[in-house]
């Protein structure tokens, strides 16, 4: 190992390219090990993973011949997915070194998303890992960097509050449900109309161990359709005002012009409520549900604006929390520099010695050669003293690569020994 | 000051501290810290009532000195109470400044012993004011979880969540906390009440003598009662009987404090200074 082995990662994320271009570029699962066989077949890189979500798909080497990589990188996924090269290469980034490890980092503590803070990156990035875990195109340079990412993705996660607020708008109104009721246990949803946002809030309500589930549609199959996938119970559109007296939560996303659920409609229904709380999530545009209803006691309504308004908020909370996860991974690609560097130093010590020790050998020969009337006595001590001449000619400067810690960036240092002793040449 | 009282007064402030940082930063440790401190103020105190009481051999409200140091201790000790059982962390906030408040005003008191005989020896006297303490305590805590419940739900209806959406808990545990609290503090109060009676007919030969502590002790007692009845029918809860209870509260606080200052009566000795 002559060469020192470089980490570069090149791919295309949700910034760099559309969406036509990331369905293009995807790497299917069933696809992925594969591909990274054919890869490690190509020999120049030591060792590769693939990751492809949604919003991304990264190739990260770890190679000799950082140029060489990113040229065999490109034209490997052009054959893989039958795409020239000029589709898709203005759209790709490269980051070689530090910077591929701070993008790795960056990737895994959800810095990267386009929704920052969002959780399931995480797991994505493990999946790959231990898809290249399975095929064997990881190795010791992979394995550490991935290690050390599930640990600063982790740690930027607990000392931030990154993922803490809501940003979705059926998880803030769920969360907003929380500061209403404390716990959902037994509390009764009502699901108006039907969609996607609204099925999702229930969802989350479900999860969130809710009581029982009455659904209302304009046409009763539908909504007898839709109970059997909550598990739920259909009621008719005109028992809509009944069902306020035993419900909790309302949840509306109805096509309707006018109010479903007027003021008038939940003031008769505090008193044999015997004024537990209510709360209506409107999600439909134009509103289901009466504002004025916000302003009776105890009953609580907020829309899709509202929503909205929460999450924006929560998302700005998001972004300043982001600034601190750069911090955590500013210091986790030192140290992994460190790291790495150390990896690259035993190799250096070790040629910087032989490249020594054959210049003494060769002279000590070439002097033999010529000075034929010395005793055996006589060569010994000479062989002893070279040999004690480069032990301590090197002294110093193995050390000083060896010292941990002392000296802030050491890649100048191995950098300046290779150079200073043509270390790179054969 | 006595050394004692001044370490009282060191535990309740540092408690205060405590909760309010977690108010700010919301780590849990915080209020760990505030609620052990508060625990190691309150046994301190219990002390120091203790010295006074066997000092003295006779119930420490003597004086206002006295009075306001023992409705302190009363608070701090109904409030670690409900914090063990119903972890309600937030009330802190709202305790911890005022036993703090409290304990320093009676610190600035001068404590000079009454003699007053063989008055506060008697059983029924010593339930009477131990009764009432706790009750009136208690209320104290039910105002605070009103006030906060106050602040919660006009975070939520406004929907400019702000400082106090996050940091609140969910109004349904402010409101069953508060409604908890009425409940212990009625009882205590309608205990209260009934052994005043009785001490009344044993040392006046009747029960009622229409003094003005009296009737300010039965129009709060009322009042409680009003509250909790219509929440038993109607289901009173939420934003009305978080305004009743702190209406409730300032109402106790007349009759506590109003009532000996401006009118007179028969507990004025308590108020003494």
């Amino acid at each position: 190992m002559s060469n020192m082995l470089d980490i570069v990662l090149l791919g295309v994320n949700h910034k760099t390219a559309p969406i036509a271009l990331r369905e293009c570029l995807t790497i299917s699962k069933n696809e992925t090990s594969a591909a990274l066989k054919a890869f490690q077949d190509l020999g120049s890189i030591r060792e590769v993973m693939l990751f492809s979500t949604c919003n991304r798909v990264e190739v990260l080497m770890v190679a000799e011949d950082k140029s060489n990589a990113v040229d065999t990188a490109k034209s490997f996924l052009s054959h893989l997915k039958q795409l020239p090269v000029s589709e898709f290469e203005k759209s790709l980034y490269i980051h070689e070194g530090d910077d591929a490890v701070r993008h790795v980092f960056r990737v895994a503590a959800s810095l990267d998303s386009m929704v920052v803070g969002e959780p399931q990156i995480l797991g994505q990035i493990k999946e790959a890992y231990q898809m290249a875990t399975h095929t064997k195109t990881s190795g010791v340079l992979l394995n550490k960097l991935l290690h050390r990412t599930f640990f600063v993705a982790k740690r930027v996660r607990t000392e931030t509050g990154i993922g803490d607020r809501a940003v979705s708008i059926s998880y803030a109104a769920v969360k907003l449900g929380r500061k209403i009721f404390g716990s959902f246990e037994g509390k009764k949803v009502l699901l108006i109309g039907a969609g996607e946002m609204a099925e999702l809030a229930v969802e989350h309500l479900i999860r969130n161990r809710v009581g029982d589930i009455l659904i209302a549609n304009r046409t009763f199959e539908s909504g007898v359709d839709m109970a059997k996938k909550f598990n739920g119970q259909a009621i008719r559109f005109d028992e809509i005002r009944d069902a306020l007296e035993q419900v909790d939560i309302i949840i509306s996303s109805t096509g309707s012009p006018d109010y479903v659920v007027t003021r008038d409609h939940v003031k008769g229904m505090i008193r044999r409520r015997r004024n537990r709380p209510l709360f209506f999530i409107d999600i439909a545009v134009p509103r289901d549900i009466d504002p004025e209803i916000n302003r009776l006691s105890n009953s609580y309504v907020y829309d899709i604006d509202d929503l909205k308004g929460i999450i924006d908020e929560n998302i700005q909370d998001r972004n300043k929390e982001a600034i601190k996860g750069e911090r955590i991974i500013d210091e986790a690609v030192i140290s992994f520099r460190h790291w790495y560097d150390n990896l690259n130093v035993m190799p250096t010590i070790v040629e910087l010695r032989k490249k020594i020790e054959d210049i003494a050998s060769g002279e000590l020969k070439r002097t033999q050669q010529t000075l034929r009337h010395l005793s055996a006595d006589d060569l010994k001590a000479i062989n002893r003293m070279t040999d004690a001449m480069v032990n301590k000619i090197l002294h110093d400067p193995t050390l000083l690569l060896k010292s941990n810690g002392r000296y802030q960036d050491k890649s100048v240092y191995l950098d300046v020994v290779r150079k200073l002793f043509k270390l790179d040449e054969s | 000051m006595e050394p004692l009282f001044l370490l009282v007064i060191i535990f309740y402030l540092l408690s205060t501290i405590g909760y309010l940082l977690y108010l700010f930063f919301q780590k849990d440790y915080l209020q760990k810290t505030g609620f052990y401190l508060m625990a190691a103020g309150f046994l301190c105190h219990t002390a120091k009532i203790g010295y006074g009481f066997f000092r003295t051999g006779q119930f420490p409200v003597a004086n206002f000195h006295e009075t306001l140091s023992l409705a302190g201790w009363a608070i701090a000790g109904v409030f670690l109470l409900f914090q063990y059982k119903y972890g309600l962390k937030i009330l802190g906030v709202f305790a911890a400044p005022l036993i703090t408040f409290v304990v320093v005003v009676a610190a600035r008191l001068p404590n000079v012993p009454e003699a007053t005989g063989s008055l506060l020896s008697n059983v029924w006297l010593v339930a009477h004011v131990i009764a009432i303490f706790i009750g009136e305590a208690a209320l104290a805590l039910a105002c605070g979880a009103g006030l906060l419940y106050l602040l919660q739900e006009n975070a939520i209806k406004s929907k400019h969540r702000g400082f106090f959406f996050k940091r609140l808990p969910s109004l349904e545990l402010l409101d069953s906390s508060g409604y908890a609290c009425i409940v212990t503090g009625f009882t205590m109060l309608t205990f209260g009440l009934i052994t005043g009676l009785i001490y009344a007919k044993s040392v006046w030969g009747r029960f009622w003598s229409w003094d003005p502590k009296e009737v300010w002790s039965g129009i709060t007692w009322l009042l409680y009662a009003a509250l909790l009845h219509q929440r038993l029918t109607v289901g009173w809860r939420g934003r009305r009987a978080a305004i009743m209870a702190i209406i409730g509260f300032a109402v106790v606080l007349f009759t506590f404090l109003g009532v000996n200052f401006l009118l007179k009566g028969h507990h004025g000795q308590f108020t003494q200074m």
